[in-house]
């Protein structure tokens, strides 16, 4: 399985990273090596093998479901990068 | 007295509670030495003044008889840690600016006892690396140089590089750590300290910044064993906000520094001697399971069969979970904006010139083995061969107390080298990257020199939460091994 330009180009577009067309051939090169590379697991017979969820084999704790703290919207402003009073703010999506 | 920067953790405690200095004395010692090795590129964020203050203030709990475990100790914290309204860069330039408002649990458990923070320490970006070569803050030096008549600079390993040159060259008497797959043991190894990543669970990863959160554990670089168990122990302990935090009990685990393995099975894996790996590190393990026979252990042959597909096995899942916690570096939030036409223009601005190449290629390489039609195919595929990387410990520690395998395998290596290739650099952690598989905990130790005169360690890894037979035979094995060479940047080997 190797991955060509167009993909690549897709796949970059849904990690919302800008590929530059002169970046694409390297990358196109790079992580199909990476891809190939891995492709070695395919020697392993895992029929019947549970994938792993968990190394600790604890489950996840319960608690109550209340409020512990609030208020802290300046706090949680604080590194915003472009905040609108109590808000985050992005480009305009709706015209 | 001796000099103040000699002074391991534990001794330094020591000769506060003697009297014979001051916290303020000894976090000023540091504070000058880090000014003067400011060529290593060690910190991204000196806080002196908050410092000298926290200093002042562990002066004073000495004083009234309140010393905390780490009471007065100037440490450094590597730049993936939450650290209220000090910068927290994770090495990269999307968190340009970003103050956290909150505290990490494992730097709050550290300055609860009674530990000083000197800074911020250097790693490479999101801790994806094995040389602190990815940093958007530039490379770290390692304090070694190589006796083979050039005078390259050399990489301290990675991803805790920083942390790993300012224990080493003496501009922090320990340092924290993460480890995903080996960030903690490589670096430890390149640099003659010691480094140990606990069992999956034993610190909190809350305030972390989140590379792959099945992986991800903080620990402590330290300039001995006995420093690491004093250390870990102020790190360690359950935490409510981190659901993966294991709610158990932390041992005394300085007083399993016994100094005693006598009658302890330590098993070697015939697995871990690969093709091409250079002899002297065939030769540093043959000595170090020498030691430990000679120390009273029982040495045991035992098998890990999926070893080899443990690095692959990585490279699908560490991505895979990276890409999803990069995800929250948006723009909108925290840290640089890259203004464009659209929200979705924004994000791919944002994180393109946010992002280095690293980063960027796992982060692709995550969202493709997640995407629709490949996820069975890689994701699901490298989970069920982790069970089996499990499974084979799992067998392996039926019979034994411990494994000692090699740390890295080489020496570190000149700042510019292995980058032409990913998967070359992805090699450095071959050894150490199948106990983060597993999540079970596993530390380095200084054994030996390189033929070109530069350290190398042996790693001890042990069942999940028994950090303190780990521990006990990481004592035994420093301690025979009788490590006390020098790095250049101190004077050593001219």
């Amino acid at each position: 399985m190797s991955l060509d330009k167009a993909t690549v180009q897709n796949i970059a577009h849904l990690a919302r990273i800008r590929v530059e067309d002169e970046r694409l051939d390297a990358m196109v090169g790079e992580l199909n090596a990476i891809l190939g590379w891995v492709e070695q697991l395919s020697e392993v017979d895992t029929d019947g093998v549970p994938p792993l969820a968990s190394v600790t084999g604890h489950g996840l704790p319960m608690r109550a479901d209340e409020v512990t703290e609030g208020d802290l919207s300046e706090k949680v402003l604080a590194n915003a990068p472009d905040p609108a009073g109590q808000f985050y703010s992005v480009p305009k999506v709706i015209d | 007295m001796a000099d103040l920067l000699d002074l391991s953790l534990v001794e330094a405690r020591a000769a506060l509670d003697r009297g014979e200095t001051s916290s303020v004395e000894l976090t000023q010692v540091y504070i000058d030495a880090i000014e003067r090795g400011a060529g290593l590129n060690a910190f991204i964020t000196k806080t002196p003044e908050k410092a000298l203050a926290m200093a002042e203030a562990s002066d004073v709990r000495i004083a009234a008889g309140e010393a905390g475990a780490m009471e007065g100790l100037p440490i450094g914290i590597k730049d993936l840690f939450c650290t209220e309204g000090v910068l927290a860069t994770a090495g990269s330039h999307i968190l340009d600016g970003f103050k956290p408002t909150y505290e990490s649990t494992v730097t709050a458990n550290l300055w609860r006892n009674g530990a000083v923070m000197l800074g911020k320490l250097n790693m490479d970006e999101f801790a994806m690396g094995s040389a602190n070569v990815t940093s958007y803050y530039g490379p770290v030096v390692n304090p070694w140089r190589a006796q083979d008549g050039g005078n390259a600079q050399l990489v301290p390993g990675g991803s805790s590089g920083g942390s790993a040159t300012a224990v080493s060259g003496r501009l922090a008497l320990a340092a924290t750590g993460t480890d995903t797959g080996g960030s903690i043991r490589q670096p430890a190894s390149f640099t003659g300290i010691v480094g140990l990543k606990p069992t999956y669970g034993r610190c909190s990863r809350w305030g972390v910044v989140a590379f792959a959160s099945s992986l991800d554990q903080a620990g402590p670089l330290t300039r001995d064993v006995a420093d690491a168990a004093l250390m870990l122990g102020a790190m360690a302990g359950h935490d409510p906000k981190d659901s993966t935090s294991a709610d158990l009990a932390v041992p005394d685990f300085s007083a399993a520094l016994t100094g005693d393995i006598r009658g302890l099975r330590i098993g070697v894996p015939a697995e871990y001697r690969m093709d091409g790996m250079p002899g002297e590190i065939e030769t540093l393990w043959q000595k170090g399971v020498q030691l430990m026979r000679e120390a009273g252990a029982e040495i045991v042959d035992i098998s890990l069969p999926h070893t080899k597909y443990a690095l692959p096995t990585y490279y699908i899942i560490a991505p895979a979970e990276a890409s999803s916690n990069l995800a929250r570096y948006d723009g909108v939030r925290f840290g640089l904006r890259v203004d464009g036409d659209s929200l979705d223009e924004m994000y791919e601005n944002t994180r393109a010139e946010g992002f280095g190449p690293e980063v960027q290629r796992r982060v692709m390489i995550g969202t493709y083995v997640l995407s629709a039609g490949y996820y069975d195919a890689y994701y699901v595929k490298a989970q069920k061969v982790r069970t089996l990387i499990r499974r084979d410990f799992d067998q392996a520690f039926e019979t034994v107390d411990a494994i000692l395998t090699p740390t890295a395998p080489s020496d570190a290596f000149a700042i510019g080298e292995n980058e032409d290739d990913p998967i070359k650099m992805y090699l450095n952690d071959v050894f150490t990257v199948p106990a983060s598989m597993a999540g079970l905990p596993g530390m380095s130790v200084p054994v030996g020199l390189s033929d070109r005169g530069l350290p190398l360690g042996l790693q001890v890894l042990a069942k999940p939460f028994d950090e303190a037979t780990m521990l006990r035979v990481a004592g035994v094995l420093e301690q025979a091994a009788d490590f006390d060479a020098v790095p250049a940047y101190l004077g050593g080997g001219t």
